[in-house]
């Protein structure tokens, strides 16, 4: 069977960052051997043009911070030339007012800059680093030179009470689309959930000010709000569905069906350095293996709401980490027999302590 | 509505992998039938909704589209892909 064609394509360029953001959604194992040697400028351009032979559309440079890549210009450039529409995922601590001009006359498309708070204090501590007010310059160069602008905050106990400041000043940075990223736990969130999960009546609040603001200020702010999947009863299309419209390329050149899957042991990821991006989208193990739904277990095979190709059986790696299969129904899921397992996690026990994303080898090894 | 223009970002293409019209905007993409593909070309943010039915009628033998054409631009501002440039 022919497999659908992919429309994004998410380019980790690097994990270097300055931030320390607690929930950042790298893995764990970022400061390791795996990900030291990074992609050439080449590799980069390669992958640009054979993703767009294969329906590509999206790009989205993030990282880590894309912006520590020297050849950024030169790879918005590639983007353009290959044809892709080109999204800049940073958190604005290098994106000076120089940088901004090279990459616009690059071709960049799209500046999503990251904040972690509207306060600057909270958005320092929760960062682990000083950034807040370039991130606000960030802001500025990017409206000057006529960027789309988004922002985008993810959201978690410790600033989800500061929804009606982010909303206000997205409104007041001229951005035209808000992205509140409920947290999702994988990645560096899962040592931190305990400081993370929010509470229900965080979340009601939450969308009800949403709610309001889309009232107020209209079609002009594009505001993306969603509920947490621990906070739901049925399963999301995680990545639209495995291997069906987006893949992850990592700074080592690995291809991945989303940004969490090297978690799921016994997966194997082709490399853009040895394999063309066509044959690893249609016919690599890793993209092939929950593919469809021919690989679900109960109770997706025999779903009782018919969502098989709705959800295409919710996250993989969920399914893994809360039912200790990754071929299982996502315990979101009210049919799953460990959904048992979700309810208990909207009741953590509550700290503030954070455990800071970094890149440094742990102590004990 | 006076003088309707894509909101900033938003690029028309013609995607030869998939044949078909497309309007890529910041992380998301809209299909596009090859007419609504015509009205949005002209949506400069120079041509009044007028301009735009007049030269769409002259490109097809005197067809009365404003219904059409004003119906297309209200549904894109009401997501906000189409703004008006004397606002």
């Amino acid at each position: 069977m022919q497999p659908p064609r992919p429309s994004t394509l998410i380019a980790e360029l690097s994990y270097q960052c300055p931030l320390h953001c607690p929930y950042c959604s790298n893995p764990l194992h970022i400061g390791g051997e795996t990900y030291r040697d990074e992609l050439e400028t080449e590799h980069w351009l390669r992958a640009f043009r054979e993703a767009r032979a294969l329906g590509v559309l999206q790009l989205a440079l993030t990282g880590g911070e894309p912006m520590l890549r020297r050849d950024l210009d030169e790879l918005c450039a590639g983007a353009r030339d290959a044809g892709l529409y080109s999204s800049l995922i940073t958190a604005g601590t290098l994106f000076t007012r120089e940088r901004a001009e090279a990459l616009k006359a690059a071709g960049l498309d799209h500046v999503q800059i990251s904040i972690q708070s509207p306060d600057a204090a909270d958005n320092d501590r929760i960062a682990g680093n000083r950034s807040f007010e370039k991130k606000i310059a960030a802001a500025g160069f990017a409206r000057e030179l006529d960027f789309p602008l988004t922002i985008n905050c993810v959201l978690h106990r410790q600033n989800l009470d500061r929804i009606e400041e982010i909303l206000d000043l997205t409104l007041e940075l001229g951005a035209q689309r808000l992205e509140l990223a409920n947290t999702q736990y994988y990645g560096w969130a899962v040592p931190n959930q305990d400081a993370l999960m929010p509470s229900w009546e965080q979340l009601e609040r939450a969308e009800e000010a949403v709610k309001r603001f889309r009232e107020r200020v209209g079609p002009k702010v594009d505001v993306l709000w969603v509920l947490p999947d621990y906070f739901e009863d049925l399963p999301k299309p995680c990545m639209g569905g495995w291997g069906r419209t987006a893949m992850v390329l990592a700074p080592n050149g690995d291809v991945l069906p989303c940004q969490a899957a090297s978690t799921i042991p016994g997966l194997e990821f082709a490399n853009v350095r040895e394999h063309p991006l066509d044959w690893i989208w249609s016919e690599s193990d890793a993209f092939a293996r929950f593919r469809g739904t021919d690989w679900m277990q109960e109770p997706c095979r025999s779903c009782p709401l018919g969502r098989q190709e709705v959800d295409f059986g919710g996250c993989r790696c969920q399914a893994l980490r809360l039912a200790g299969d990754a071929a299982a129904t996502d315990p979101v899921c009210r049919f799953s027999p460990h959904h048992d397992r979700v309810v208990a996690a909207r009741e953590p026990a509550r700290t503030d302590e954070f455990v800071y994303r970094t890149m440094k080898r742990p102590e004990r090894v | 509505m006076t003088r309707p223009r894509l909101v900033t970002g938003a690029r028309l293409r013609y995607d030869e992998v998939r044949e078909e019209h497309l309007l890529l905007i910041p992380e998301g993409v809209v299909r596009l039938n090859p007419t609504a593909a015509e009205v949005l070309e002209l949506c400069d943010g120079e041509r009044s909704v007028d301009d735009i039915v007049d030269a769409l009628s002259a490109r097809y033998d005197g067809a009365d589209l404003r219904d059409d054409v004003q119906e297309l631009i209200d549904a894109m501002a009401q997501k906000g892909l189409v703004v008006d440039a004397a606002a």
